[in-house]
């Protein structure tokens, strides 16, 4: 067999097939398509020059000695504009990996999936009772494109040109707003904090206007600082026909109310904090969910799961629902493109939350935002950096400006002892020498000691050892 | 006779909780002290959450729960999944391990890049791969999957003709084309124009030159397209667009019926997405994630999502320089575990196994079709369009007949496969060929796995003669019974989650 894995490759096999097929050449199969763009050579990949592939261990080997190379930090990082290091648990890195659940495709075969699908209909409402609304949809790509889908449904559902943005949204999920907005005449514009660092309610009440399609906002904000003024932002919007749109942190949610009690009229989430691992960045989880108002569901991009019964009444089941908003049947009207999305994440988020429950999800929301609080009063005590929003409710992210020295220099610095200490906010023309910082469940007392020395150290110009 | 699991589970959310939760927070005590703190100033400010109706279950139920549902789950490592345009193909297993292996999963995205040069030195590899692969110049890695990388190229697309100053608002997309191309167009602000396809199952260039002007931007076009069937007249359909300075844009999901053997950049594509979870060794997941890239050739390498992963010499690392970027589509790099199956799918394979696969593919494919007609079922499946042509990575046969004589759909037929323990093909799709059922069973179906499918089917179309009536209340092997969709989506009996009042209805059901 010249493929291991498909038996028909095998020379024998293959004849047998060409015979019924009535070939002599594979050739023949292919005589359509116009000799001039027919390649005349093997296709230069792979690690050996002669076309040849690898075997297993071979492969195997070579992984090894990646792995061997990297130079992971000695205590888990503190960087983290958009992800942070979280745990993930035990059984969720065994289960994701069953055979049925991770090789099989969108269930649109429903009897044969109801596993699948009941899955999905499962994190709907696990993620529903989260952020406080009655519709979440089978998940996104990310964080960033949900947000991105988040505001284009908005601004279908208002029919409006104009979105406010927070200017407590980080950077990168900007650029991936700004990118998928491109070309449709859009107009964003930007809504200032207030002195606690949170948005300005005054602000927004006086930029939303008969023109807005949304106002988004993200808590806790890129700052760490927990937005405080949802309801009121809600009220601004809604008393001018704008929609509130709220990118929450779903750990944040354990401790404070969600954001669809709030009036929030779409919720969007990062799923990638409930156990999905880092991965240099992804696969991750995109949350999206809104209230259950069909002017709004019927806007909503993605897949939805619906519980049901068979067409004999007997049993409970699961399918695939409101499927004319698609794009395989409404095409170019479609509320998005979306297809392949993240569900196997989206089962992965489900089995954590399950895993930790509602009151596991308390503690773990309140020793987070604990720690964050410890870390911003060891941090205040340091020569060189000032905490930003110090006396502001801030969860898993703590913002500082550095003085004395470029954000990016202790960044390096600091990783030559070992410490991803932080992200540098200023790269993306967010304030002056700003430096963010994210603490999580991952870290204990002292990796927030060792990481307060180690930036003391390199402010203070002391040398690495 | 085959039997699908049938357990009794109940939505996870509505399991009895216990007072507490049997999870341990890492590190909890070091920082109990400040809990008073943070506990205090959310309820000064009216934030403290009260209710949250998550059950705390032991981890022993969370288990059981899961392999229960997985039970009743089908994916390529059950059995066939021959869903036409997915190319639904087994990856081998050590993707997975290599995945593990290489340690990615601690790998902060902000890590600086000296620290994990060969983690960098692979993607690198991998890019260049997939260029030579697609006959592009440059490939960004960001996309999360190919409805992404069309909106990336849709976006390219328009930005360039923005940049020369060029107002065109069109995007041509074949009738025959998936439903992302259109959706696609459209979110990037394009008037979708639909061409025709003709008797012989292509573009019908006629048609296309009727509509060409200098409104035209481009076309969306996948090739072997979605009839399986290779677009011969490919040169002269990127002639045509190029003569009105419009661009073409590839549509990757069907490359496995053509890798190694023609490439995209070489028929005169211009841009082009590829789908590593249908290509190559990314696992579907379920729905997803999935992997992809997005490559472009020349003047519109410019134009790709940024940052792009170059090589100095010395150093690999991320260039976020290019001021005609349409800009990021998502944040970070990419589905990096993907990217990685991909990398190791290929290094496994090399360039003659590339070729092979598509080769095998292809002749997976006219095997069925061959197969169909030999048994005597291509009078009720039928080939449409040109029947004598080789088919590419997939096929797509009409029950057209079927129903006309007996009153049974392609959903009979679909539901009468999942009953005989085998996912069905796709069905409706594409809207041009009635009553489809679109078949592609990749490279990896082995023969006997092919002939039992040719059988199922030839049972599924007897009891379509014999006793239509019986065909419509299939399935009765799989782990319930035909779902009744009309009552899933109708508006009185909507239930999307808990929250929904027909929820505590259904519940009742788990107590007889
Ligand atoms: C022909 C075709 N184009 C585009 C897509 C979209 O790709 P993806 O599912 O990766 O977003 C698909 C698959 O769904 C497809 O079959």
């Amino acid at each position: 067999m010249e493929i291991p894995w498909a038996k028909n490759s095998d020379e024998a096999v293959k004849r047998r097939i060409m015979e019924e097929v009535g070939i002599a050449s594979i050739e023949e199969l292919f005589q359509d398509v116009p000799a001039e763009i027919r390649l005349k050579r093997t296709l230069r990949v792979g690690l050996s020059e002669d076309g040849e592939g690898v075997s297993e261990y071979e492969l195997l080997r070579l992984a090894k000695r990646v792995r061997e190379s990297i130079s992971n930090p000695r205590i888990p990082p503190f960087a983290g504009i958009e992800h942070c290091y979280h745990v993930v648990p035990s059984v969720i890195k065994e289960l994701i990996y069953r055979g049925e659940l991770y090789t099989a495709y969108t269930p649109y075969a429903f009897e044969i999936n109801q596993g699948l699908l009941q899955a999905l209909f499962e994190y709907q409402s696990l993620i529903a009772e989260l952020y406080g609304v009655e519709v979440v949809n089978a998940s996104m790509y990310d964080g960033s494109t949900a947000l991105a889908e988040a505001v284009r449904m908005a601004i279908r559902v208002t029919k409006r040109s104009k979105v406010l943005v927070s200017e407590g949204l980080s950077p990168l999920k900007l650029r991936v707003l700004e990118t998928w907005l491109y070309g449709l005449g859009i107009k964003i514009e930007r809504v200032g904090l207030d002195e606690r660092g949170a948005t300005s309610v005054e602000e927004a009440v006086k930029l939303v206007d008969r023109d807005t399609a949304a106002l988004v906002v993200e808590t806790p904000n890129v700052y760490g600082v927990i937005e405080h003024g949802v309801k009121a932002l809600a009220d601004a919007c809604h008393e001018k026909g704008a929609l509130l749109v709220v990118f929450a942190n779903p750990l944040l949610l354990g401790i404070v109310k969600p954001p669809g009690e709030l009036g929030a009229d779409i919720v969007v989430g990062e799923g990638q904090p409930l156990g999905l691992g880092l991965f240099y960045g992804g696969a991750t989880l995109g949350i999206l969910g809104t209230r259950r108002d069909l002017k709004l569901v019927r806007q909503l991009p993605g897949r939805l799961v619906g519980m049901t019964l068979t067409e004999d009444g007997v049993d409970v089941s699961y399918a695939l629902v409101l499927q004319t908003r698609e794009q395989h049947i409404r095409r170019e009207r479609a509320t998005s493109n979306i297809t392949t999305n993240s569900a196997l994440m989206a089962i992965a988020a489900a089995m954590y939350l399950s895993l930790i429950g509602g009151e596991g999800l308390k503690r773990l929301a309140l020793s987070i935002a604990s720690r964050t609080l410890y870390l911003k009063t060891r941090l205040s005590d340091l020569d060189g950096v000032e905490v930003l929003y110090r006396n502001s409710p801030s969860f898993l992210k703590v913002a500082t400006r550095v003085k004395g020295m470029s954000v990016e220099n202790v960044i390096r610095r600091a990783r030559e002892r070992g410490i991803l200490c932080g992200s540098n906010l200023s790269r993306y023309g967010y304030g002056d020498n700003v430096m963010v910082m994210c603490v999580t469940e991952a870290h204990s007392r002292s990796d927030i000691d060792e990481l307060v020395k180690v930036l003391g150290e390199v402010l203070s110009h002391v040398e690495a050892s | 006779m085959w039997r699908q699991a049938k357990w009794v589970e109940k939505p996870i959310i509505a399991y009895p909780s216990a007072s507490r939760s049997g999870f341990r927070v890492p590190f909890e005590n070091d920082f109990t002290e400040y809990e008073r703190q943070v506990v205090e100033m959310l309820k000064e400010l009216g934030m403290e959450r009260e209710e949250l109706g998550i059950p705390n279950i032991s981890e022993l139920e969370v288990v059981r729960h899961y392999v229960r549902l997985s039970h009743m789950s089908y994916g390529i490592d059950v059995g066939p999944t021959p869903l036409g345009s997915c190319t639904m193909k087994y990856n081998p297993k050590v993707c997975n391990e290599f995945l593990k292996e290489a340690g990615v999963e601690d790998v902060h995205p902000e890590e600086l890049e000296e620290y994990i040069q060969p983690l960098l030195e692979m993607l690198y590899r991998l890019e260049r791969w997939l260029a030579e692969i697609t006959g592009m110049d440059r490939c960004c890695l960001q996309v999360p999957a190919g409805a992404a990388g069309e909106l990336a190229g849709a976006l390219m697309i328009r930005k360039y003709f923005d940049d020369l100053g060029e107002a065109r608002d069109e995007m041509l997309v074949p009738d025959s084309a998936h439903g992302t191309n259109p959706a696609s167009a459209a979110m990037a602000g394009f008037k979708v124009v639909n061409i025709p396809t003709n008797d012989r199952g292509t573009v019908d260039l006629d048609a296309l030159k009727a509509v060409l002007s200098n409104r035209v931007a481009g076309m969306m076009l996948t090739n072997p397209n979605t009839l399986g069937l290779f677009e011969d007249e490919i040169l002269d359909i990127a002639k045509e667009l190029h003569s009105v300075g419009a661009l073409l844009y590839y549509d990757g999901a069907n490359l496995n019926g053509i890798m190694g053997i023609a490439r995209p950049g070489d028929m005169g594509f211009d841009i082009v997405h590829l789908n590593l979870h249908k290509t190559f060794a990314a696992p579907h997941g379920g729905g997803g994630p999935g992997g992809a890239a997005i490559c472009a050739k020349g003047k519109l390498v410019e134009y790709l999502p940024r940052p792009l992963l170059d090589f100095d010499g010395r150093r690999y690392f991320w260039n976020y320089s290019g001021s005609r970027s349409i800009g990021m589509m998502r944040v970070y790099y990419g589905n990096v575990p993907a990217l990685l199956r991909t990398f190791a799918y290929i290094a496994m394979l090399g360039g003659k196994g590339l070729r092979k696969v598509a080769e095998i593919a292809v002749l997976n494919t006219n095997y069925l079709v061959k197969k169909l007609e030999k048994v005597g079922l291509a009078d009720y499946l039928e080939l449409t369009h040109s029947k004598t042509k080789p088919r590419k990575h997939e096929v797509v046969l009409s029950a057209k007949k079927l129903k006309k004589a007996f009153g049974v759909t392609a959903d009979d037929v679909a539901k009468c496969l999942e009953d005989q323990g085998l996912h069905p093909p796709i069905t409706y799709f594409p809207l041009i060929v009635e009553e489809a059922l679109m078949i592609e069973l990749t490279e990896t179906e082995p023969i006997e796995y092919i002939d039992r499918y040719v059988e199922a089917l030839r049972r599924c179309i007897d009891l379509a003669k014999r006793d239509p009536t019986a065909m419509r209340k299939m399935p009765r092997n799989t782990s319930v019974g035909r779902v009744d969709v009309v009552r899933a989506n109708h508006p009185k009996h909507l239930v999307l989650s808990h929250k929904f009042e027909g929820f505590a209805e259904l519940l009742n059901k788990f107590r007889d």
